[in-house]
């Protein structure tokens, strides 16, 4: 948090520029409540509706939106739509979550080292990056998730792997143009570890990089998961994400529309939240835009 | 010239080097690696399995087996089909047509609204168009594509029956008129996320060459707004976007293969889709290797066409 506190008076963070700059994004704003909204349901949701996400009513099957108390329906088999969806939200958004810890930590370990030893070392790292992002990322997706067994663990580590690499990027690049600076040549001098310098001096400098690259990691992350998913590759049925419930949808988009609209409704929502927080971060860490 | 040629092309054989590394890891992960094909048929002992190894020298240290795999992907042997014995490479062929097709198409439209979108938020620079397409490219980007394409389908083809639903053309039907008809859709579907990158990007580039010293002077001129925003800023802001064009590739095949699962296009992505359902991993590899050929391929050709363009890089 050193990049967050370093212009704050002590002891009122939250009159620093940073904060003052994030409240003043609306749109950030809107990310913040939208996710907090969506967490919230997620948590309390499946307790407050009066229907178990795997309490399976075949006379009820197909049931429109507000049918009593199916507030958004039912599927094919006839369980609630809405406490599916939140039982969902719990799984994609905690893949989500994990898959941007994970590949913020490979891609920062990876641009480290890349960017602070550079030589072969660097190169050799760096050419791996944009050999991993030669790929399209769906077709080495599937091809893992058809590999490995793909539990949620399982695809929390395969989107991951391939999602470090814009990460690596950025901090790869901070962490060249931090090298030279005075502070690092006085903390060689007194004879600092390079891990030391790497990890304890450079890195907290490159904090406001790696926060809002990690903020819009978690977007592409649920739009990873939900891609394989959908496909049939990712999270597998009976424990219902977003991606998942979205897989037989198509077949039954003339007669019952609101299975695909509904989750994918709840995708656009998490993942436009995610990329407008990011974007606020951005503005507010005063991170160079040259993404989007 | 000669020199950033070799260069780049030198830059995109360690490219391709290190892709066929990641693709051989990956060859190995899939269940039975190799030898999936032998293991699925019944009649296959342990016994024959272990002779095949032998015989196919599975059993040699992992750097022989890569350098053998890597030395037939470069002559042309990309293994055969195990659903009906074709060469990879045919079966890849035959589903290329379908991809370009919809990704040309989808670009095309990419670019023509992206650009209009990019340059007018520039000139117009925090207008309420501006803002709109800021917030506008935002949201376009986290629209899940197999989902726009549901909702698509569902508004023009179920609801108002103006589009077909899916494939490439009407069977009977080889008209060009009927297949443009079913283009509409995909097409647009997959180009909504590049319009907003798009967008973004000329808007970005078309703001760094209005404060450039030469549009100072092509006013100074007298030229009409017009003319140095169409003459002077465009054509340099168009520049960065060529590298662009490449950089997107495996964003575009993805969004392809997204896209053609939903309307059932026979293209490349569907045609992985089908062999990872039928397991066959030959195919699955091919796609995999080729899809990444494809890209470090469209790379070098971007980059190849902004020297050629610009002679600040030709030269310099």
């Amino acid at each position: 948090m050193t990049a967050l506190a370093a212009n704050a008076e002590p002891g009122r963070w939250w009159r620093s520029r940073t904060v003052r700059r994030f409240t003043s994004h609306h749109l950030a704003l809107l990310g913040v409540a939208m996710i907090t909204l969506l967490t919230l349901a997620c948590v309390f949701g499946p307790h407050l509706l009066p229907y178990d996400s795997l309490y399976i009513d075949l006379r009820a099957r197909f049931s429109p939106p507000l049918t009593g108390d199916h507030y958004l329906g039912t599927d094919p088999l006839g369980r609630d739509v809405a406490a599916r969806l939140f039982m969902a939200g719990r799984t994609s958004l905690l893949v989500a979550f994990f898959a941007m810890l994970l590949s913020t930590l490979i891609g920062t370990l990876v641009g480290v080292i890349a960017g602070y030893r550079g030589g072969w070392i660097g190169a050799a790292l760096m050419r791996t990056v944009d050999g991993f992002l030669s790929f399209p990322s769906i077709f080495l997706l599937l091809a893992l998730a058809a590999a490995l067994k793909p539990s949620p663990a399982m695809v929390t580590v395969i989107v991951a792997v391939t999602s470090w690499m814009e990460v690596a990027r950025i901090v790869e690049a901070e962490v060249r143009s931090l090298r030279e600076r005075e502070f690092v040549l006085a903390g060689r001098m007194v004879g600092l570890s390079g891990t030391h310098i790497m990890f304890r001096e450079i890195l907290p400098n490159a904090m406001g990089p790696i926060i809002v690259a990690a903020t819009l990691t978690v977007a592409r992350a649920i739009l990873l998961e939900a891609y394989i998913s959908f496909l049939g590759y990712g999270i597998q049925p009976p424990l219902p994400s977003w991606g998942n419930m979205l897989e037989g949808a198509q077949q039954y988009l003339d007669s019952a529309p609101w299975l695909a609209i509904i989750p994918g409704a709840a995708i656009t929502i998490a993942v436009t939240s995610f990329n407008f927080i990011g974007d606020g971060l951005r503005d507010a860490l005063d991170v160079r835009d040259d993404r989007v | 010239m000669r020199g950033f040629l070799l260069n780049r092309l030198s830059q995109s054989l360690i490219l391709l080097l290190i892709v066929s590394v990641i693709g051989f890891v990956v060859l190995n992960l899939l269940p039975g690696g190799p030898l999936a094909q032998f293991g699925l048929d019944p009649g296959m002992t342990q016994d024959d399995l272990d002779r095949l190894k032998e015989q196919l020298g599975l059993n040699r240290p992992l750097l022989m087996q890569y350098l053998d795999w890597a030395w037939r992907l470069l002559q042309g042997d990309w293994g055969h089909s195990f659903r009906d014995g074709v060469p990879v490479l045919t079966v890849i062929g035959r589903h290329v047509f379908a991809t370009l097709l919809l990704m040309g198409t989808s670009t095309a439209i990419a670019i023509a609204i992206g650009t209009w979108i990019g340059i007018r938020g520039a000139t117009h620079r925090y207008s309420l168009f501006d803002h709109v397409a800021t917030v506008g490219a935002m949201v376009a980007l986290s629209i899940p594509t197999f989902w726009f394409g549901l909702v698509g389908i569902y508004i023009f083809s179920l609801r108002l029956g103006w589009l077909p639903a899916g494939n490439m053309y009407t069977i009977g039907d080889g008209s060009v008129l009927n297949y443009l008809h079913h283009l509409i859709l995909p097409s647009i579907v997959l180009s909504l996320v590049h319009v907003a990158i798009w967008s973004r990007y000329m808007r970005t580039a078309t703001l760094d060459a209005i404060g450039q010293d030469f549009v100072k002077t092509a006013r100074a001129k007298g030229l009409s707004e017009r003319r140095v925003i169409m003459k002077h800023v465009v054509g340099n802001a168009l520049l960065p976007m060529i590298t662009l064009a490449g950089v997107q590739l495996p964003s575009i095949l993805t969004g392809a293969l997204v896209t053609e699962t939903v309307f059932t296009w026979p293209g490349m992505g569907r045609l992985f889709l089908d062999s990872l359902g039928y397991s066959d991993y030959p195919v699955v590899m091919g796609l995999l290797m080729f899809s990444a050929i494809l890209v470090i391929l469209g790379n070098l050709l971007a980059d190849i066409a902004v020297a050629i363009v610009d002679p600040r890089i030709r030269l310099g």
